[in-house]
């Protein structure tokens, strides 16, 4: 049986193969951060990886600035239902900064400045599908939308980009973050509407 | 699957909407829904809208403001109608609310539209009889754009902002960190905000200049930047 809203008829738009189900596109960069917008310097930022034998990897902000950067041309896609297509990104490939890194633990928690935390499983991290970016669309990445530095994982929902980077862990189990614990789906594909509990 | 039981405008733009929902599990305030609307051709368009009702009443309350190039919104305020079914999903979110067990002293602030999830707070703390201040900073360009206008005015710790045009003896024009410093509670009270990212951004580093624990600020956005 099909429901249908009475008197809706939409905008009658074609549908775009790019956009995952109930996507709608957007032209704007939309906010939706949980809490105030932190504020981080380049002179003291530091980016981490932590394994499970606390080992701890460690780039400066010249560290970084020093190593292999990509432009990177991607769709997004947010789970408040948005899609931004062709969005443009500089950063590091994660896969530069897992070069040398030992550890048999499967999941990561991504943790920001400020307090904000998502966990992934560590193959949705390499391979070319996630960056630690630094501009986008040409310009140095504004605070408000995760600068100086935040990660990217285009192939997940965007909350799964933690903004404002400050350090990865390496985690045996898929441990929940903050918006995990508070009603969103531990995974996170769009393609699977994986968007709640 | 609600039935809408009625609708009422609140501004030259924005309208509350009473839906009955049989089978409704409750809400926290804070918490929103997802709408979905279905066209006969089968295209849909999902919308999340605070709720600005809380608890385990069969009957929820939404409050929608109309945007220029909405596809969701234009369809709320101007066609929808009682006895009107709504498919919606929820309740969801569990970070933006506020719960009776919370002894903090609150301070509220909205933009526009963004006051909906907020009256859902005030109400749950009057309901509750929960004795923890609870202020109300409420941005808007004129009286007439406040979303319940007359609910709010039977409130005592409610102040408004108005950008484009007031009474007489209020202050208009855009807030300012000097005004929000005067209407809001001291250092320690758990603030939440929510309107336009703009409005949202400006506020909540206005509040971690002021001495704000970051910690103690919960922020709901939306629109773009």
């Amino acid at each position: 049986m099909s429901i249908f809203t009475r008197g809706f008829s939409g905008r009658g738009r074609d549908d775009n193969p790019a956009l995952p189900p109930g996507q709608y596109l957007t032209e704007d960069f939309p906010v939706l951060s949980a809490g105030p917008t932190p504020n981080v310097e380049t002179d003291t930022w530091e980016f981490t990886i932590t394994t499970e034998t606390g080992t701890v990897h460690r780039w400066n902000w010249e560290q970084l600035m020093a190593l292999p950067a990509e432009d990177v041309h991607t769709d997004i896609h947010c789970v408040t239902r948005w899609s931004k297509l062709g969005t443009t990104w500089r950063g590091v490939s994660l896969d530069t900064l897992f070069a040398d890194v030992e550890t048999e633990y499967d999941y990561v928690m991504e943790h920001s400045y400020g307090g904000y935390t998502t966990n992934a499983p560590y193959e949705d991290l390499r391979d070319g599908k996630a960056w630690i970016v630094f501009e986008f669309d040409g310009e140095p990445l504004d605070p408000e939308h995760g600068g100086p530095a935040r990660l990217i994982v285009p192939h997940l929902y965007f909350w799964k980009s933690a903004k404002w980077i400050k350090g990865l862990t390496m985690m045996k189990d898929d441990d929940p973050g903050f918006w995990e614990q508070n009603g969103y789906h531990i995974y996170g594909d769009p393609w699977q509407e994986q968007r709640y509990w | 699957m609600g039935t809408v039981a009625s609708t009422h405008a609140e501004t030259p733009t924005g309208r509350s909407i009473w839906i009955d929902v049989p089978e409704w599990p409750g809400n926290i305030a804070g918490q929103h829904v997802d709408v979905r609307l279905t066209a006969p051709d089968g295209y849909q368009a999902t919308r999340s809208y605070s709720l600005a009702s809380s608890g385990a009443m069969p009957r929820l309350q939404l409050a929608v403001d109309r945007l220029p190039d909405g596809e969701v919104s234009p369809y709320l305020v101007d066609d929808l109608q009682a006895g009107d079914m709504l498919e919606l999903r929820g309740p969801l979110g569990g970070w933006f609310v506020w719960k009776q067990e919370q002894t903090a002293p609150v301070q509220l602030i909205a933009g526009g539209s963004g006051v909906v999830p907020l009256v859902a707070m005030i109400r749950a703390h009057t309901t509750s009889g929960s004795t923890a201040p609870m202020r109300l900073l409420y941005s808007v360009r004129t009286p007439a754009d406040r979303f319940f206008a007359d609910e709010l005015e039977e409130l005592d710790d409610v102040t408004y902002a108005y950008t484009r045009s007031g009474p007489a003896d209020a202050v208009i024009g855009r807030l300012t960190k000097e005004r929000l410093a005067a209407s809001v509670l001291p250092v320690g009270a758990a603030v939440f905000v929510c309107g336009p990212t703009g409005f949202v951004e400006a506020v909540a580093s206005w509040l971690v200049d002021l001495g704000h624990n970051p910690a103690m600020i919960k922020t709901e956005r939306f629109g773009g930047a």
